[in-house]
């Protein structure tokens, strides 16, 4: 598939996934490979702190947009944030304060099932809206909360039935639930509890949030060294070593093989997890390396976009002409 | 230093926290089996439990209280007499509306609580009620005293110590001023003092509807006369968790941003009072040898750069740069991980139990693998 297609499927991109999995990692490659496209690209950040400031090697995000690389600028768009930006936008300006020290608001925001996460997704609208930005990236809370983030704005129209906050929801709804718009990219480890978690969290928001999905990322998979077949058993690897005149000890030898082994092993289980993602859930997979040689920074996220550009040319394209 | 084995066998209640991804529901899972098979009676309280591992226990998905494990899935043939596994998984509403019709004055008001709107959204939905729930369940079994050991497994948050205060940020909510003087007009004559109340409600209305705040009011009402008891419930609650037998346990995996995490758990669980008495790094890259990760792979790229030479020595020299740097990126990702766990060590003080768990070569989710992280846990100490 072609990379500019594929980051110009939907001008907003969720990106959910359960904690661990490297969903921030995968939000900063996508972001990094945008840019290089010469997409302007916005990443936020929506619940405390997600460590990408520290993925760009930036310090913390603030509600203020800053530059994070060439082309990618970030910003936090907290709930309390959003909630006091939405009073004072739609004229409660004088009364927010009073609503807050009060107390009342966090009364009033506890009372309306995710009222705080429709203004965080009404202001990603706004900004959409605005057309400042090709891709709009949003670091979106761990999966149960994603899920709860995003199913919040159809909640919210059951329960209320007038006011600004009907209105708001009603446009997210209408935000979410328009593939052009707006798309979710799940990001999974190809492990046992992430891959159970992602299928669900799939299934649950095509189902109730009927928001389009992505092909789904599975981050951390161990690159292949060599041949997979070619015989590592010490023996083979002291055999080799005399051959050619290398002098290797017996311990070497033995973690060099004790190595292998783990490597091959732990993939053959990455392998068969992704297996059964595909099994279990009908979307195109995006393979990403684990990273051994340092923690993710700025190269990093270099190479990791790289990587995804890669996986996604070798997708296939069912729209391409 | 302790040893966990010390830990366990001295604590009446294990709390174990950190953040998500990181093992926690394994190790609560883990510290229970054993207690159990040390003969002593254990209950484990999971949030999430991984649905393999709740198989692997034979655990209902979601009950009211514990259910005891059938001692074949746990036991072993060393395991002392005498001892009970039981687990349960919370469920967080079922447990609220407890502890309403705990404190209701009678069947009305719980039945007016339970079924306000407001209230619904408060148990199921609000952020904090399954950390609250969690420290009530806590106390309702230590209550008991049907247990020795309680392992309590706290939900996964990205905001720290959620659940060492969620009964007071509870309280707050329902202790809001706005609302004392709202429903008040009902009782005495503070018709006064809610004029300026009642604007700030109307302008509430305005943003949400009438129908949320009258439901929120309604609720309050309802309310009326339960915060008293909640708050000398929450008041228990933090006397159990101050106890000198309830240890906290911090799970973290070596990753840089899992462990700076759990540093500020450490930190703030220091804040509140309280000490790490445990630390579990689960899934440890394994190292082998004393190789440098850096010294392997320059031998490995040394070796493809070799002149060309004939094809039998050309194959066994990239055989052995792709052995070389297969070790060389375990040796690096092994020491980076050993590096970031050098700082947590030392910040939670030479009296905590640490163990490393390696990261396994298979996945875990029977008890078969449970016990392979047992051995690491009780028999390795952090060496």
């Amino acid at each position: 598939m072609d990379q500019r297609r594929f980051c110009t499927s939907a001008r907003v991109v969720v990106v959910a996934g359960k904690g661990g999995v490297g969903k921030t990692t995968v939000t900063a490659a996508l972001a990094v490979l945008a840019a290089r496209l010469g997409l302007r690209v916005l990443v936020v950040e929506v619940e405390g702190k997600s460590g990408l400031a520290s993925a760009f090697g930036v310090p913390d995000l603030t509600y203020r947009e800053i530059d994070l690389a060439p082309g990618v600028r970030g910003r936090t768009l907290t709930p309390d944030e959003a909630l006091v930006d939405w009073l004072e936008g739609n004229g409660f300006g004088r009364i927010a304060r009073r609503l807050g020290t009060t107390g009342l608001l966090d009364v009033i925001a506890t009372a309306v099932p995710g009222m705080k996460d429709i203004l965080v997704l009404g202001k990603v609208k706004s900004i959409e809206m605005g057309g400042t930005f090709d891709l709009i990236l949003v670091d979106a809370p761990a999966a149960g909360h994603a899920l709860s983030f995003l199913t919040s704005p159809l909640g919210l129209l059951d329960a209320v039935a007038v006011g600004p906050i009907r209105h708001q929801a009603a446009d997210v709804v209408a935000l979410l639930s328009d593939p052009t718009r707006c798309q979710v990219l799940l990001v999974t480890a190809p492990e046992e509890t992430p891959v159970r978690e992602a299928t669900e969290t799939a299934f649950a928001l095509e189902d109730r949030v009927g928001v389009s999905l992505m092909p789904v990322v599975v981050n951390g998979l161990y690159p292949e060294v060599g041949a997979p077949d070619a015989d590592a058993t010490p023996a083979a690897i002291a055999a080799d070593a005399t051959l050619i005149d290398l002098p290797l000890s017996v311990a070497e030898v033995e973690d060099l093989a004790a190595a292998t082994a783990f490597r091959r092993s732990r993939r053959a289980v990455q392998r068969a997890q992704a297996e059964r993602l595909a099994a279990a859930l009908p979307l195109a997979q995006l393979h990403l390396p684990f990273i051994f040689d340092a923690d993710i920074g700025r190269p990093q996220i270099e190479v990791l976009a790289t990587a995804l550009g890669a996986a996604i040319d070798a997708l296939d394209d069912p729209g391409a002409p | 230093m302790t040893t966990f084995r010390e830990l366990i066998d001295s604590s009446r209640v294990i709390i174990c926290a950190g953040s998500g991804g990181v093992g926690k529901t394994t190790t609560a899972a883990v510290l229970a089996i054993d207690a159990a098979r040390a003969g002593r009676r254990a209950v484990v309280v999971t949030i999430d439990p991984a649905k393999r591992l709740a198989d692997a226990l034979g655990l209902p998905a979601l009950a009211p209280d514990p259910v005891v494990i059938d001692p074949a899935h746990w036991s072993r043939e060393d395991s002392v007499p005498g001892g009970r596994l039981s687990a349960m998984m919370l469920d967080p509403k079922a447990t609220f509306d407890a502890l309403v019709a705990r404190h209701a004055a009678d069947d009305a008001q719980a039945t007016r609580i339970l079924e306000n709107g407001f209230y619904r959204t408060i148990s199921s939905a609000l952020g904090g009620t399954q950390e609250y729930m969690a420290m009530e369940k806590l106390h309702e079994l230590h209550e008991d005293g049907d247990d020795d050991l309680i392992v309590i497994d706290t939900p996964p948050s990205r905001h720290a110590l959620d659940f060492l205060d969620a009964p007071e940020r509870l309280l707050r909510l329902l202790d809001n001023r706005v609302f004392r003087v709202l429903i008040a007009p009902a009782r005495t004559g503070l018709r006064v003092a809610g004029v300026a109340v009642q604007a700030l409600v109307r302008t509430a209305s305005r943003v949400v509807g009438t129908e949320v705040v009258d439901d929120i009011v309604a609720f309050f009402r309802a309310f009326e006369g339960m915060e008293e008891g909640f708050r000398e419930r929450a008041r228990r609650v933090r006397q159990v968790i101050g106890e000198p037998t309830t240890q906290f346990v911090l799970v973290t995996s070596p990753r840089r941003d899992a462990v700076l995490e759990a540093e500020h758990f450490a930190q703030a669980i220091g804040d509140h009072g309280y000490r790490v008495a445990g630390l579990v790094v689960n899934r440890v890259h394994p190292q082998f040898g004393t190789g440098r990760g850096d010294v392997l792979h320059a031998r490995g790229a040394a070796l493809r750069d070799l002149p060309r030479a004939d094809a039998a020595v050309t194959a066994a020299r990239h055989r052995l740069a792709d052995r070389l740097e297969t070790l060389g990126d375990f040796q690096e990702v092994a020491a980076r991980e050993r590096r970031h766990l050098e700082g947590v060590r030392l910040r939670l003080g030479t009296g905590a139990a640490v163990a490393f768990v390696p990261f396994l070569p298979h996945d875990v989710h029977d008890v078969g693998a449970l016990d392979a992280i047992a051995r690491r846990l009780l028999d390795d100490d952090g060496t």
